[in-house]
């Protein structure tokens, strides 16, 4: 057992500050006082440790000391084999998770609503996907979790998949039967990654799903900085105990990190990551009991009002939706003839309130220990002001989040295919060489190598139209895409 | 010796009152309270640093938070009082005999136990039959209320605390839900004079502005507060505070100290540059 009052990269730094180097090396700010205007916006005391890899500090790399023994720390928190501290965001997690295990021309098995970032790491790598549909609530539109039968069906069809990529939990917070899933994958010899950007908080605390390493998962990536309390960018990227059975090992996992990621890794990142695991591991128990209850708070009154439908464990069926994340303010707004994105407008626009994400039909609120009460109050209140003063009526609004996609060609093929620019309106019949995805959530609509079908069009056109923000394609503003030529 | 209690109104400015002792200092689950003695003003409350009230000048804020809205409208059965714990505002609230029902939501109750205990002058008429005490978040309970009251009186703190929720566009347009068709809203409405108060009251009439076609800002001198010169804000949608009856009110022999019916009219006049940050609150 390791002491987790430790913070060995935050004790480090502390002493560099104490010693009170001269710094010859970069960044050229040297501690601030080449910049006074930054530090004075981020403070003296931050812009004093934004230094570079020495010695002392160990280095991100090719760490031997503070960075690995806070790595340590980090994977014995979590249950872990080892811990990676990342600092270009879950997004370098999730590839890095990929491209340890998959290399061209070898398949994976997803689900098609994955972040972005997973369907680029089979551009970069070269991977062939075989996505397993999930589930779809017709109430609320939304995509679920993977069956563990429909992943298994995929994997006696597929047995010479490398690996089985699960979405863990969504942002909406629904969760797959990890454990079977692990379980079912490991018997057909399979690596099992976990993109668990929104499930930190499952390390810690009663009472929610089970988290990736308890499910005996291969690797997992973990966005700290959700509702782990660290800094925008910083993540850790999580290696299971049986992951060496599967071809995944540390130096392995090390050396296809540092093909992409930084070199001069943000030494800001890195502590806020030694501070949040160290606050996590000692307080995280009293942190998710006060999260859980300020969500079902916020539940219960958005319930009161009427109209909306803040979803939660009463959706749980034991296939794709077999557990549920309860720390997630999720709203179902379709009902008072409002898509989500509207409601998130509204929220923003007439009362200072800004929220995670608005879709078609919901909206996810992000409740975190940083909450006040009064804050909720108001939360709700707005959401109340809105249902009275701007609800409508919900005919002809759409009612799917999910379309099943069409795969032609694998997002490497039609991402580097012979492409050419035709106009949105009429590229319906073609294969799609870019993404299109409202951002947040960052779920894509189509993916390099899908086929454009009149109803992704339509589904376009509406979020367009209700004020989604639009993303992917080359041209800015959508209205042209790149297909194979 | 010399004891004094300072609060900064600014970051540069700075108001001193000196104190024969300190009555009381506890952190409550919401805010620090603190009620001093002093040769000046007598007892006083401040809640996180912030003046209160004092006894010698209170009058003149519970005066015109109620007399105003009571003397544009005498009809006035029904009250919601959303703040107030110290008490002043239901004292004078409850010297109109017409008055059917007070509800007062405080959010701190131990900030009304500690002025039952210390500021008698102002908790004196919290027992009431009257009145109803609620210890719940103002927004929230006015949440569920709808066409329920003739006036709602908004004595919160500043923007910045427990109060901030007391000041925002859902909070307003949950209190027009909360009024009956002649109903009123006063709210304490900041200062025009520092940057900051400044911006706070454009904030507020801005938002006010959203759901009242009536929206009048009143001024009064309030020695203790910041710059002395404070505002109340009034709204409505059917009643015009300036078409008030005088003399309806006049034969209802309430004795006051500060207001009166002329000064019922006088206080709406209000100087150039307050009106210039109003007309610019956008």
């Amino acid at each position: 057992m390791q002491d987790q009052h430790k913070a060995p990269v935050y004790e480090a730094l502390l002493k560099y500050r104490d010693a009170r180097i001269v710094p010859f090396d970069v960044p050229g700010h040297k501690h601030g006082k080449g910049n006074r205007e930054l530090t004075e916006f981020l403070g003296k005391s931050c812009l004093s440790v934004d230094v570079n890899s020495m010695k002392p500090l160990d280095n991100l790399c090719h760490p031997t000391s503070v960075i690995k023994e806070s790595e340590e720390l980090a994977a014995e928190a979590f249950g872990a084999a080892y811990c990676f501290f990342m600092v270009g965001g879950t997004t370098s997690a999730v590839q890095s998770m990929i491209l340890s295990v998959c290399k061209a021309g070898d398949k994976i098995i997803m689900p098609r609503n994955v972040h972005r970032s997973a369907i680029n790491s089979l551009v970069l790598s070269g991977a062939i996907p075989v996505y397993v549909n999930p589930g779809v609530n017709e109430r609320l539109g939304i995509p679920l979790g993977m069956s563990a039968s429909d992943v298994e069906k995929a994997i006696l069809e597929n047995p010479d998949a490398r690996a089985v990529f699960v979405n863990n939990p969504t942002y909406y917070g629904v969760c797959s039967d990890l454990k079977k899933i692990t379980d079912i994958a490991h018997k057909h010899g399979m690596a099992v990654l976990v993109d668990e950007a929104h499930g930190t908080h499952f390390y810690f605390g009663d009472g929610l799903p089970i988290s990736a390493m308890a499910a005996g998962a291969d690797m997992a990536a973990v966005s700290m900085h959700k509702s782990g309390g660290s800094l925008t960018q910083s993540s850790f990227l999580l290696i299971g105990g049986s992951a060496a059975d599967f071809g995944v090992t540390e130096g392995r996992v090390r050396a296809v990190i540092n093909l992409t990621q930084t070199t001069s890794g943000s030494y800001l990142l890195l502590t806020s990551l030694d501070i949040s695991r160290r606050n996590l591991a000692l307080n995280g128990k009293e942190i998710v009991k006060k999260v859980l209850e300020t969500a079902s708070y916020a539940r219960e009154e958005i319930g009161k009002i009427g109209g909306y439908y803040a979803f939660a464990e009463e959706l749980i069926n034991g296939d794709d939706i077999y557990d549920f994340d309860r720390t997630k303010l999720s709203v179902h707004t379709r009902d008072i003839g409002l898509a989500g994105i509207e409601v998130y407008d509204y929220l923003r626009d007439c009362y200072d309130i800004q929220i995670e994400f608005g879709d078609i039909g919901n909206i996810l609120a992000y409740i975190s220990v940083g909450d006040m009460w009064k804050d909720i109050e108001r939360l709700v209140s707005a959401m109340a002001e809105i249902k009275r003063r701007f609800s409508g009526d919900k005919t002809g609004m759409l009612e799917h989040e999910y379309i099943e996609p069409k795969v032609v060609l694998s997002p490497q093929e039609a991402f580097y295919g012979n492409t050419q620019m035709v106009p949105m309106a009429e590229s319906a019949g073609r294969i799609s060489c870019e993404f299109v995805m409202c951002y947040p959530p960052g779920i894509p609509l189509l993916a390099p190598g899908e086929m454009i079908t009149e109803e992704i069009l339509d589904h376009i056109r509406y979020s367009k139209e209700r004020g989604c923000v639009m993303t992917g394609t080359e041209d800015m503003e959508m209205d042209n895409i790149k297909v194979i030529a | 010796m010399e004891l004094w209690f300072s609060e900064p109104h600014t970051p540069d400015v700075k108001m001193s009152i000196r104190i024969n002792k300190q009555l009381h200092s506890e952190q409550s689950e919401y805010q620090r309270i603190d009620v001093f003695e002093s040769p000046e003003f007598g007892r006083f409350l401040t809640l996180d640093g912030l003046m209160m009230l004092t006894e010698k000048d209170e009058f003149i804020y519970h005066e015109m938070i109620t007399h105003v809205a009571m003397a544009s409208n005498p009809d006035i059965k029904n009250v919601l009082v959303i703040g107030a714990g110290d008490g002043g505002t239901v004292r004078e609230l409850t010297r109109y005999d017409t008055i059917q029902n007070i509800d007062m939501v405080e959010i701190d109750k131990r900030v009304v136990e500690v002025s039952l205990e210390y500021l008698p002058v102002t908790a004196c008429r919290l027992d009431d039959p009257r009145v109803r005490i609620f210890y719940d978040d103002g927004l929230r309970f006015v949440r569920s209320k709808e066409k329920q009251y003739d006036l709602i009186i908004v004595d919160s703190t500043d923007p910045f605390g427990p109060g901030e929720g007391l000041f925002t566009s859902e909070f307003y347009g949950n209190c027009h839900k909360a009024l009956t068709e002649k109903g009123i809203l006063v709210n304490q409405h900041e200062s025009p004079y520092y940057a900051d108060d400044a911006k706070a009251m454009q904030r507020a009439h801005k938002r006010i502005r959203e759901f009242f076609s009536i929206c009048r800002v009143y001024q009064v001198h309030i020695p203790t507060y910041p710059s002395g010169h404070w505002l109340f804000g009034f709204a409505s949608n059917a009643v015009d505070p300036l078409e008030a009856d005088a003399e309806r009110w006049n034969s209802l022999g309430i004795k006051t100290k500060y207001y009166n019916t002329d000064l019922h009219k006088g206080c709406f006049a209000i100087p150039n540059y307050v009106k210039e940050l109003l007309e610019d609150a956008k």
